[in-house]
């Protein structure tokens, strides 16, 4: 294995969408070269943070057109790739977690039958094994009672239980990538650090890498090792998580300054003052 | 503060469903908001606190059933309500993409309630709500797709406040907006509430936004008020209940090392 | 016409007017993406063309008898050739565009109000009125079509009015059971729940804020039906109880050119073209409208 090569090289990265009213640059020149670590991308909306995760895997709108200098995935020219060849890296190697898992497990199947599926498809196994996997799996996510989640349907659980499964379904082929778009932003304060915690000690496990795009500062700040602040589909500043409060771009630092404190006094907070020169 | 309260909730009790379904969404939840201050109810998704502002508002579903006193200013606040009453307390909710009629215009938005309660020149007032709310009046002919996520926080804000009502309901109004948008519209319902002497109910699971914003806070769980505070005990970090201070350690964000295991949850 | 563009996609829209014509352009702009829906907006405007212009276009009045020239295959004279009576068919076929969109828009007229009254009512006050209006609506989606209409145009007697009566009286339900559906989802939606909380009046509510958004589905479905009324219309009128002769109604047309099928194919196949086409023409159409005003088919 070749260990100590970056895991995904993103170098000039541009996201274009086609519109009545002409076309629209959602993401432009974007760089960054990810190794085995925990990378934020943090913006608010409009920011371009989530074209850029689904441009990485090619889940973009019709309507959207994806260029760069370069995009490799540990070797594989993700430009030049086939179809064929995109899908199986977006089953296998990458997976994506969404924010709402309401939206992301289908409906009509149990959770059990979907991860029976899923282990069908990538380790082609039996279904007797596959079960017994699933169930294992269901247990490493700190599922109490794999058997009653296993035969439930996916309305039936809550947020949290929701977003552990499709984080149990996420790690089944064993991917080298997980891209988690706002994979807690549904979720109840409380529970949101259980479910982080979980991805942690996964991503832990597998020595995976992650990409995990926010809009909470503070949250991707306390998580991740490495932050992109993004803007009006620029990364505007790169930092080390740990660095956060030293920020130099006026954006980064505006973005700190105008969150409520609880330890705040109640006077007006500091705006956002939007500079055209960060577009430049 | 020793003025009179302009919100008093004395044993809520709200149920949905009947016999062995039945669905206990609030229980014996009482607290009351002093005029003109400005009052955090603070919990996650199924604490009940969102059932309390339908209830304030008189939004409770028919089969809800109902017990306990709400009093606006001393009278007592039924579920039937008429125009007038209705006009005093106003509700501002959390998507501000599901709250505008999406084939209206802001023209019409904030025309037909003021017209509803039989205010006079009508134009007059549109633009002098927009300019309350910060926006000019070229927002006026727009419909709410034309609008960012903000701006249409604004609209609802503005909506609410034409009609001149004593007490605003505020069910998340920022958890939808990011947050340089959420600090825009939080200085902005400040100040509102300053000029206009309006007393809030902000529902919120957001310790830092409530502690911003607010005198004094409940919080909820499981359809009970656990802890109601001032909210210098939240600053000062003296919370009684295990719960808040969970809640509270939650705000700060994530630590690895304090984490460590999560509980199984079912 | 480049002022008139920018005027339509200028950002900010000066005046009520203006911010309507900029959603009806939009409309637009996605509809003429669906070539199919152009083809069938096409055929319909080349209906309402040849109604509004049958005087000009048709070179007689479709109805006199010229019994010289009785059963003349298509020719330079007579380009869809003449009929048992020498009649010129395509003269006939286009004055019948004109029985056509009499029935389609008096069936329209009846069908939509009824329909979305009653839907609207049923889905937003709920309980038992809703419980009441949904057992009346199955009542009338119970009946097959054309027997209702049979029946009712043999208790009032034949003729074109009664035939659209009675088609409207058995179409209306499925559109109150879909403006039904809609207004129950929208029941519950917050911005409802902000009308009701500022006060304002149910009957408001639901005129101002309820129907317009079920309208668009109605519509849709309006048009995709559009076909079965032309052909429940065109039924009744080969049965005889529909338009009488010597109205060149496009079913009744059939009906008497049936007798000439093997040897003057042209007498039915002509009229029978026209409702083909003019059907294929609505449900493009409504095809067309619903990728264009669904919100749930919209991605």
């Amino acid at each position: 294995m070749m260990r100590r090569d970056p895991l995904l090289i993103v170098d000039g990265l541009r996201v274009t969408f086609d519109t009545p009213r002409g076309p629209v640059v959602a993401v432009r020149d974007v760089n960054f070269v990810l190794g085995r670590e925990k990378l934020g991308i943090v913006g608010e909306s409009g920011s371009g943070k989530s074209q850029t995760g689904r441009a990485l895997l090619g889940l973009l709108a019709r309507n959207g057109r994806v260029a760069a200098r370069r995009l490799s995935f540990d070797g594989v020219d993700l430009l030049r790739a086939g179809e064929a060849e995109r899908r199986a890296l977006r089953g296998g190697r990458i997976a994506m977690i969404l924010q709402d898992p309401k939206y992301s497990l289908n409906p009509v199947m149990t959770v059990g039958e979907q991860i029976v599926e899923a282990f069908r498809v990538h380790a082609n196994v039996s279904r007797r094994e596959a079960r017994l996997r699933a169930l294992a799996m269901l247990e490493a996510v700190h599922i109490r009672e794999p058997g009653y989640v296993f035969d439930a349907w996916p309305h039936e659980l809550s947020g949290g239980m929701g977003q552990r499964v499709m984080i149990a379904m996420m790690m089944v082929p064993e991917p080298d990538l997980l891209i988690a778009d706002e994979p807690t932003s549904a979720l109840d304060v409380t529970v949101r650090l259980q479910v982080l915690a979980l991805l942690d000690d996964m991503l832990a496990r597998r020595g995976a890498a992650l990409i995990f795009i926010s809009h909470d500062l503070n949250l991707v700040g306390s998580f991740c090792d490495r932050v992109l602040v993004m803007y009006a589909g620029r990364v505007v500043e790169t930092l080390r998580a740990n660095e956060l409060r030293s920020a130099r771009h006026p954006y980064t630092r505006g973005l700190l300054a105008c969150q409520p404190r609880v330890d705040g006094d109640g006077s007006d907070l500091p705006t956002l003052e939007r500079d055209p020169a960060w577009l430049r | 503060m020793n003025r009179a309260p302009a919100i008093e909730v004395a044993g809520l009790d709200v149920a949905f469903g009947r016999g062995r379904r039945a669905f206990r969404a609030v229980r014996d939840a009482s607290f009351s908001v002093t005029a003109g201050s400005s009052f955090g109810l603070v919990g996650e998704s199924g604490s009940g606190k969102t059932t309390v502002l339908r209830a304030l508002a008189g939004l409770l579903p028919p089969a809800a059933r109902f017990r306990g006193e709400l009093r606006l200013h001393g009278g007592l606040l039924r579920p039937a309500r008429s125009r007038a009453l209705r006009r005093r307390l106003q509700l501002v909710f959390q998507d501000p993409y599901g709250s505008l009629h999406p084939r209206h215009t802001v023209d019409r938005i904030l025309g037909e309630p003021a017209r509803v309660h039989g205010l006079d020149s009508i134009d007059r007032r549109t633009v002098a709500a927009l300019a309350d709310v910060g926006l000019d009046p070229s927002f006026r002919f727009r419909f709410p797709h034309q609008l960012s996520g903000g701006q249409r926080q604004r609209i609802a804000i503005a909506r609410a406040l034409i009609i001149e009502p004593a007490v605003v309901l505020l069910d998340e109004p920022t958890s939808a907006l990011d947050v340089s948008v959420q600090a825009e519209i939080l200085n902005l319902l400040q100040r509102l509430r300053r000029e206009y002497a309006l007393t809030f109910v902000l529902v919120s699971h957001d310790l830092a936004v409530v502690s911003h914003m607010c005198e004094a806070l409940a919080v909820m769980r499981a359809g009970e008020v656990v802890e109601t505070v001032s909210v210098d005990a939240l600053r000062a970090d003296t919370l009684q209940h295990r719960y808040s201070r969970q809640l509270l350690q939650a705000a700060q964000g994530y630590r690895s090392t304090a984490a460590g295991m999560p509980p199984a949850e079912r | 016409m480049s002022a008139v563009r920018a005027w339509l996609l200028v950002d900010v829209p000066r005046s009520r007017w203006q911010a309507r014509c900029q959603r009806f352009f939009f409309a637009w702009l996605a509809f003429r993406q669906n070539a199919g829906a152009v083809a069938g907006l096409a055929i319909v405007g080349t209906l309402v063309a040849a109604a509004l212009l049958a005087p000009w276009i048709a070179g007689s009045t479709g109805v006199v008898p010229d019994l010289g020239n009785r059963l003349q295959p298509p020719s330079g004279a007579f380009w869809f050739g003449t009929d048992e009576l020498g009649r010129d068919i395509f003269d006939r076929i286009v004055w019948g565009s004109r029985i056509t969109l009499y029935i389609v828009g008096l069936v329209t007229l009846i069908v939509v109000p009824i329909g979305l009254a009653v839907g609207v009512v049923a889905g937003y006050v709920g309980g038992w009125l809703d419980g009441a209006l949904m057992r009346l609506t199955d009542i009338f989606l119970a009946f097959p079509r054309l027997i209702l209409a049979l029946a009712f145009v043999a208790a009032l007697g034949p003729g074109l009015e009664n035939a659209v009566l009675a088609i409207a009286l058995t179409a209306w339900s499925p559109y109150a059971r879909i403006a039904r559906a809609e207004a129950l989802t929208l029941r519950h939606s917050d911005f409802i729940l902000a009308a009701r909380s500022q006060g304002i009046p149910h009957h408001q509510i639901l005129a101002g804020h309820v129907a317009p958004m079920c309208i668009s589905s109605v519509i849709v479905r309006l048009t995709l039906d559009m076909a079965g009324i032309i052909l429940t219309a065109a039924g009744l009128g080969f049965l005889g109880l529909g338009a009488q002769p010597p109205t060149p109604e496009w079913g009744a047309m059939i009906a008497l050119g049936r007798d000439y099928l093997l040897d003057q194919w042209w007498v039915p196949a002509f009229p029978g073209l026209a409702i083909l086409v003019v059907s294929l023409g609505f449900n493009l159409l409504g095809d067309g409208l619903r990728d264009v005003l669904d919100p749930k088919s919209r991605s």
